[in-house]
């Protein structure tokens, strides 16, 4: 790896590269999932390359092989720095990165069992075992099951002198129980949506899911919501499950403070922001007991947005992004930094693999716990809606605008947990909705969730994410719309 | 030096072929793809990102005793082959029988489809830096702000199995995109072409900044139900999520909005839908995951849903026919129609705004999300020139609404149709459809913009 990253880092600059980073990334992928007791999906793949990133006449040019010769790797620096003087062509000023130290490191996130060395019978019978039990209940028309696997070894070397070797595995699992009566088509998922849970752990993080134990739970669950009340139109309290926040978080908090966004670069697909520069440190996002960060130090904990450094050399960070209430911090990188004059990148720069450019994306974006006992804060509620599970989401591309909906709610009454509810769904204003807040529950009710399939960017590239999260509550809040006639 | 991405068929072919003769499993299927992507990204009127990819993939899928596995890999040393060949054996024995597994194909005959253009394929960094120039400059002459993308690539695809099936792709692609800012609006035109002469980056630019321009200072006007005018951009991202309805395998685990409403009259008499990989507007190989050949499909006649797309192992637990539409095995989703074409009117989009009273003109949608599966409600917003329609003429641009329209209301509910033409969105893969004028189409929220 060391050998190609600098013959490729020496030819970038041989050809009158003025900046050159590389990243060499070998990755393993294993994904298996089930259906109504069936095995489905069972693959493996591996994808070992290289991409080149390079400044020449004060322009960006990027290219990428896996023809991993000496041959290979001098055509594609080549091919890059080529890119580059044609980027040159339309050309306003040059590229100004945010200084940064050169560091020589290595680093692997730690994890006690590693999933590629788990026999793969043992990952399906843990899955059929857990569709068994989905499938026991009546009712239930479709139990799905799945786990996904990541080792990713990367080597991040700079024409400044950095050389930075990280290994990060990564591991998750879901179970899905699907529901067909009458003219309606119900589901739950355990123990989140859209894949489960992933984070920056082995097999051990599959194990303490008890995927088996809560999949009966879940199918009497999605059965029973064809029977329970619809969801009402109106305005609510609304209380929101900490994996439901989690994306809240994600959707109008980690989007809308990524400074590539906010200055235009991301306007033709992924969109902009309402977050416009002059709003930094002066905006009220939310309540004064909001208290947001974006952390990628492995303190924070093990979730798919952490790592030792990011994909252009700089280290993981802790920033406020919310502070009391006020709007205090981005998501930058060198070149966005620079360009709004801070000293620093906050170090969020990633790439899917190594035939992708490295570009701002949420590391583990998270509220930081209050002080509420979760038993307390259903007590202290009148009347409300307790949301939870994510089944749609949606946001204007400025992130002002957004309508999410939940597999399930319940009612809440009179300080206590109700009938069920079916369809619920609420929508809002990003900052509105983050001013109503008046309760967050504490640590002792805080998951860090792992979002596995963030889209952004052209090429477009999936990222996993991180959002800790515990129950919160909101006021006045818009419900019931998605379903209006 | 060579990059792998210029390997010929030919090469791909003899690559697929040593992996056949490695493989000891009962039966092997291989898929061998080698790749050139380039991408050139425009913001705030300068190029800022500017991206080429060089790829091989080598796919191997083993079965043994009846169960079946994938393993993939990019790496040609004999030592890699040999890996992910043990690898997809290993993966398959380690798991129950399969009892819906089918042997594999035989050989098969294929309809050609002339899919591949030189021009596209030979263009260089810099013709695409000199077309956005252009178009920059533009842009700085008009005092707006432009973003988007000019990208263009090929591929060259072989699928080979033990059983004597060989089948082979060659197609490029490009695609222009193109978003036209101004302080309080915007316009957005996108193309793209398996030929590169049939773009026009100026024109479109052109377009994406009339639409800016013409939705200058949006009012705010309430939410409701609007007669609304659909661009085909619009109508690709709302019918695309109709797409897996279509499959058996959605109908047979009753999560389709098909189940039970086959064969009965869903949609309006002016709605029919094809899927057609042969159609002079598509794109793509003419055979599926498993290489059996793309047929052509008639899904909706007259607002009936007539037919849905088979696998080879779907269409037996269904005693139906296989229409070669399968996914690459082995998947639990089954299949998909995936080259859908909606037959057209023969309406201008003049004609459609001169007849409505009141209305509502739609660019483009974004971040469409399925509310509920089986009413097929979409939640989404407009995005980038959304217009008022009043007495016949476009008065200017308004607030961007959020929509919460069911699918099937909407297909009931067209009033107007364009020609059917390639169109190109961001939430669907690309299809052949129509402008719609849409009766009484639901806006549910406005947001700030």
């Amino acid at each position: 790896m060391h050998d190609l990253a600098h013959l490729a880092i020496e030819t970038a600059k041989r050809r009158s590269a003025s900046y050159a980073d590389v990243r060499v990334m070998d990755i393993r992928h294993r994904d298996i999932s089930t259906k109504n007791g069936e095995v489905g999906t069972l693959a493996e793949s591996e994808s070992l390359g290289i991409g080149i990133r390079v400044i020449a006449g004060g322009a960006w040019g990027f290219s990428s092989t896996d023809l991993l010769t000496n041959e290979g790797v001098q055509a594609c620096a080549a091919e890059a720095v080529s890119i580059a003087k044609a980027s040159a062509l339309a050309k306003r000023e040059d590229v100004s990165l945010a200084p940064e130290k050169s560091h020589v490191d290595t680093w692997q996130n730690p994890f006690l069992k590693d999933p590629f060395r788990v026999p793969v019978e043992q990952q399906i019978d843990l899955l059929l075992a857990a569709d068994k039990e989905m499938r026991r209940v009546k009712g239930v028309t479709v139990a799905e099951g799945s786990m996904s696997f990541r080792r990713i070894e990367q080597l991040f070397a700079s024409s400044t002198g950095s050389s930075i070797h990280q290994i990060k595995m990564q591991s998750g699992a879901g179970i899905v129980a699907t529901s067909f009566a009458g003219t309606e088509i119900q589901k739950r998922s355990y123990p989140n949506s859209f894949g489960g849970q992933h984070m920056l752990q082995g097999y051990e993080l599959i194990e303490s899911l008890d995927l088996a134990g809560n999949a009966g739970r879940i199918a009497e669950e999605c059965v029973a919501l064809h029977s329970a009340a619809q969801c009402p139109e109106g305005q609510q309290t609304i209380i929101l499950g900490s994996s439901q926040l989690g994306l809240q978080i994600h959707e109008s908090i980690g989007h809308p403070i990524e400074l590539d966004r906010v200055l235009g670069m991301e306007a033709n697909f992924a969109g902009m922001s309402f977050l416009t520069t002059e709003k930094l440190r002066k905006l009220k996002y939310g309540s004064d007991i909001v208290n947001v960060v974006a952390d990628a130090r492995l303190e924070h904990g093990p979730g798919l947005g952490t790592f030792a450094y990011d994909d252009e050399g700089v280290p993981a960070q802790c920033t406020p992004i919310i502070t009391n209430g006020l709007f205090t911090g981005y998501l930058s990188s060198r070149e966005t930094a620079s360009s709004i004059g801070e000293k620093r990148s906050g170090g969020t720069m990633r790439c899917e693999s190594w035939n992708r450019l490295p570009m701002i994306r949420m590391t583990n974006i998270s509220i930081n716990p209050g002080t509420w006992k979760y038993d307390d804060l259903i007590a202290d509620t009148d009347d409300a809606i307790l949301m939870e599970t994510n089944r749609s989401w949606s946001i204007d591309d400025k992130r002002y605008h957004f309508q999410f909906s939940t597999e399930i709610g319940w009612e809440i009454k009179g300080g206590k947990q109700g009938r069920m509810i079916k369809n619920p769904s609420y929508s809002g204003i990003t900052t509105e909705f983050w001013n109503s807040c008046d309760a967050i529950c504490s640590r002792d009710y805080w998951t860090l969730w792992g979002t596995p399939n963030c889209g952004k960017g052209q090429p477009q590239q999936v990222m996993g994410t991180g959002h800790g999260a515990s129950p919160a509550r909101f006021r006045n809040i818009k419900v019931g719309v998605a379903f209006a006639k | 030096m060579k990059p792998t991405a210029q390997l010929s068929l030919a090469e791909l072919e003899r690559i697929g072929a040593k992996i056949l003769k490695l493989s000891e499993a009962d039966e092997t299927e291989v898929d061998v793809s080698a790749a050139t992507d380039a991408l050139t990204r425009f913001a705030n009127n300068t190029i800022h990102q500017n991206v080429a990819e060089h790829t091989l993939g080598i796919s191997v899928r083993a079965v043994v005793d009846g169960r079946t596995a994938r393993s993939s890999t990019n790496k040609t040393y004999d030592e890699s082959l040999r890996r992910v060949v043990a690898s997809a054996v290993t993966l398959a024995r380690h798991q129950p029988e399969n009892p819906d597994l089918l042997p594999l194909l035989g050989k098969q005959k294929y309809q050609k489809v002339s899919r591949y253009f030189s021009a596209t394929a030979e263009t260089t960094p810099q013709d695409r830096a000199r077309a956005v120039t252009r178009v920059c400059k533009m842009a700085d002459k008009n005092k707006q702000t432009t973003a988007g993308i000019f990208a263009s690539g090929s591929l060259n695809s072989v699928m080979a199995n033990s059983k004597g099936l060989f089948a082979s792709h060659r197609q490029t692609r490009s695609e222009f995109s193109v978003t036209i800012l101004e302080e309080h609006s915007s316009g957005w035109a996108k193309s793209n072409s398996p030929d590169i002469r049939k773009l026009d980056p100026e024109e479109l630019a052109e377009r994406a900044a009339r639409t800016a321009a013409g939705s200058r200072a949006p009012r705010e006007i309430p939410a409701g139900r609007y007669t609304t005018i659909l661009r085909p951009s619009a109508v690709l991202d709302l019918v695309g999520f109709l797409f897996y309805d279509f499959a058996g395998t959605a109908v047979l685990d009753k999560r389709s909005c098909l189940t039970g409403r086959m064969g009965k009259k869903l949609f309006g008499d002016n709605i029919t839908i094809w899927d057609d990989a042969y159609h002079p507007l598509q794109s793509g190989a003419p055979y599926d995951g498993e290489g059996l050949p793309r047929q052509k499909v008639l899904l909706v006649d007259r607002g009936v849903p007539k037919n849905l797309v088979y696998s080879r192992a779907t269409a037996k637990k269904m005693k139906a026919k296989p229409t070669g539409h399968g996914f690459s095995l082995p998947n639990e989703y089954g299949e998909a129609p995936m080259n859908l074409v909606l037959s057209g009117g023969d309406k201008s989009t003049e004609e459609m705004i001169r007849t409505t009273e009141r209305g509502i003109l739609v660019t483009r949608l974004w971040y469409i999300r399925e509310v509920d599966p089986y009413q097929k409600i979409l939640t989404g917003m407009t995005r980038d020139g959304t217009f008022l329609i009043e007495n016949g003429n476009v008065s200017g641009g308004v607030r961007n609404f959020r929509f919460n329209q069911s699918i099937i209301e909407m297909l009931s509910n067209v009033e107007m149709m364009g020609p059917a033409v390639r169109a190109a969105g961001e939430e669907s893969f690309e299809m052949v459809v129509p402008t719609m004028k849409v009766r009484d189409f639901h806006f549910s929220e406005v947001t700030k913009f």
